[in-house]
């Protein structure tokens, strides 16, 4: 499958390999008791890429963006976060440093409406204080328009303003993605993690979303890195592939150099869709 | 008998409506009472979707701390201020040491912790105060005590307990600072991220920890004035600990995510059980009170289990 959206249509080709370092993955281990879920797997992702991580049922994709985000500590290896090298993190101070992401089965606020759920990626911009809040108004009611005023441009730019005031658990799944996607960006973060962003999609609700992953990497330059099955979108989208297999790395480089990988053919791309 | 329980009934409340109007008035505080029980329950289930067992102790930790504080001397408002102080303490401790490590675990977990809390909190207050019913200090805190008398039609009389009226005037100001405080502020949406999805509130950098301590914080207030006011019209005892079974009817009316709700249900429990006690009542020998509120709510939970105001119950598949 095509996106109508590729790398090739945007101005210049960027070599992704030669930019400033965002974060860098070296030698990280992570394990579930007896349960090897990845095993010595280093990588980086440079700033403005958009980084894809693929590979087989199991590979160990989603426990790799647990570990960037601070779900699961890995039990060896490190993570240097720009520059920096992280111990232990947890999930919300992950977030506060600018690292957002979608989940791959949406795990949207269910109950609440398309606009209080990307309201909510908003809420470590606001000020921290709660009894400021409620004793003095006026400034809390000026930072929650301004917030409002953020948000109504990401419900824009994700063209999802008809269903502003839905509660999204009444939403299609595609339009949930989309909204896990808005909240993820009303965070403005530097890096942006996506879980298989258009699993269970059809070709028409995965084309707009290639679109706006390329809009967002290219209008606002977040750095994405994405978990995808869709072989045509991952080939389309992304700078550089990191294949993984059994919690291996087995493969990195470009979406050419991947697709030309013997080890990478073996364990993937060889078996027919 | 069809007439006893089709008629006669009727024809008391018109021939006495002096009555019917003490009865509608005790009907309204019991409700208010109920539903600032009800309200400790929704503010932490709004948090966690746990049914916080231990509130009802928490009531009764709460009066026992004010006045036990008091009958060591310290003066009444100043034994306010520092009950208020261990809440919080309180809050802090249970979310740092029990709820803390169980994150992202199924919500039965959550519950039996509620249960194992409450088991501490009631030897943890025995062992410092004592198992002794104490009297609530409701004059020392400048509540209003006696009562005023209504004249009524030609010979009826209806009589107003003060310190009924203070407890319907503090509900109503509790539960509208509440509603400005979780509908207005981003502590409410934050809540109910919280609520809805523990790892999606993580990720978009909401800190259960510290809504977690500020919502059993406000569960804790909310204990203390129905503490307070509980304590008034008995006395400050463990038993009062079983009134958390009376909030589990108006929950199950009012829906166990509304505040408003909790509000309603609380009213229409109260209502009911004083109007069926006091004019059915006789038929089966009184005593309707004590479980007139669960078959209220066992045929609510046949024909609405979302409550009257609960959150509907959307799931797509």
């Amino acid at each position: 499958m095509n996106a109508i959206v590729t790398k090739e249509s945007l101005p210049e080709p960027r070599p992704a390999s030669e930019r400033e370092l965002l974060l860098r993955v070296d030698n990280v281990s992570l394990s579930f008791g007896g349960v090897k879920a990845i095993t010595d797997i280093s990588f980086d992702i440079r700033k403005g890429e958009v980084r894809a991580i693929i590979g087989p049922n199991g590979a160990g994709k989603t426990s790799m963006l647990n570990v960037i985000n601070g779900f699961y500590h890995p039990q060896e290896g490190t993570i240097t976060w720009r520059g920096e090298v992280r111990r232990k993190m947890r999930p919300y101070e992950a977030a506060s440093q600018g690292i957002a992401r979608t989940f791959q089965n949406v795990a949207l606020f269910k109950g609440m409406t398309t606009l209080d759920n990307i309201m909510s990626g908003r809420s470590l911009k606001m000020s921290r204080n709660f009894f400021w809040q409620l004793l003095w108004r006026g400034p809390a009611e000026r930072e929650e328009i301004e917030h409002r005023r953020k948000v109504e441009e990401i419900i824009d730019f994700l063209e999802i303003q008809a269903i502003r005031k839905t509660p999204v658990g009444r939403l299609p799944y595609g339009l949930q993605k989309r909204v896990e996607l808005g909240r993820a960006l009303a965070m403005e973060p530097e890096l942006l993690l996506l879980d298989e962003p258009m699993a269970g999609m059809n070709l028409e609700e995965k084309e707009d979303m290639s679109r706006f992953i390329l809009d967002v990497n290219s209008e606002f330059g977040t750095t994405i890195a994405l978990i995808e099955h869709d072989m045509g979108v991952v080939m389309d989208l992304s700078d550089r592939v990191v294949v993984l297999d059994y919690g291996k790395k087995i493969a990195d480089g470009t979406p050419e150099e991947v697709q030309a990988n013997q080890a990478v053919i073996d364990a993937y791309l060889g078996v027919s869709h | 008998m069809l007439y006893d329980i089709f008629v006669d009934p009727f024809v008391q409340m018109y021939q006495m409506p002096d009555f019917f109007l003490q009865v509608l008035w005790e009907g309204f505080v019991a409700g208010i009472l109920y539903a600032l029980i009800a309200l400790g329950f929704v503010l932490i289930f709004k948090a966690s979707g746990v049914f916080n067992f231990a509130q009802g102790i928490m009531v009764v930790f709460a009066g026992l701390t004010l006045v036990g504080l008091h009958e060591n001397g310290v003066p009444a408002y100043l034994a306010l201020i520092l009950t208020i102080g261990v809440m919080a303490v309180l809050a802090y401790g249970i979310e740092r040491i029990v709820m803390r490590p169980l994150v992202n675990q199924p919500d039965i977990i959550l519950l039996m912790a509620t249960i194992g809390l409450t088991y501490f909190l009631i030897g943890f207050g025995e062992l410092i105060f004592g198992g002794e019913p104490k009297r609530m200090i409701t004059e020392e805190l400048g509540l209003p005590t006696g009562s005023t008398a209504f004249e009524f039609g030609e010979r009826g009389l209806v009589i107003l307990q003060h310190i009924d009226i203070a407890a319907a005037v503090i509900a109503i100001l509790m539960v509208g600072a509440l509603a400005v405080f979780f509908n207005k502020t981003r502590i409410g949406r934050a809540l109910r991220a919280v609520a809805d999805d523990h790892q999606a509130a993580l990720s978009v950098g909401i800190s259960l920890n510290q809504i977690w301590a500020i919502v059993w914080f406000a569960a804790g207030l909310v204990a203390l004035a129905t503490g307070i006011m509980w304590g008034a019209r008995s006395d400050v005892s463990f038993a009062l600990e079983i009134i958390a079974f009376k909030a589990l009817p108006v929950l199950i009316l009012g829906g166990f995510t509304s505040i408003p709700g909790a509000i309603i249900g609380g009213l229409i429990i109260g209502f009911g059980e004083k109007i069926a006690e006091l004019y059915w009542g006789g038929l089966v020998g009184g005593g309707i009170e004590s479980w007139f509120a669960y078959i209220i709510a066992l045929i609510f939970l046949l024909f609405r289990p979302q409550g009257l105001f609960g959150e509907k119950i959307i799931e797509r598949v």
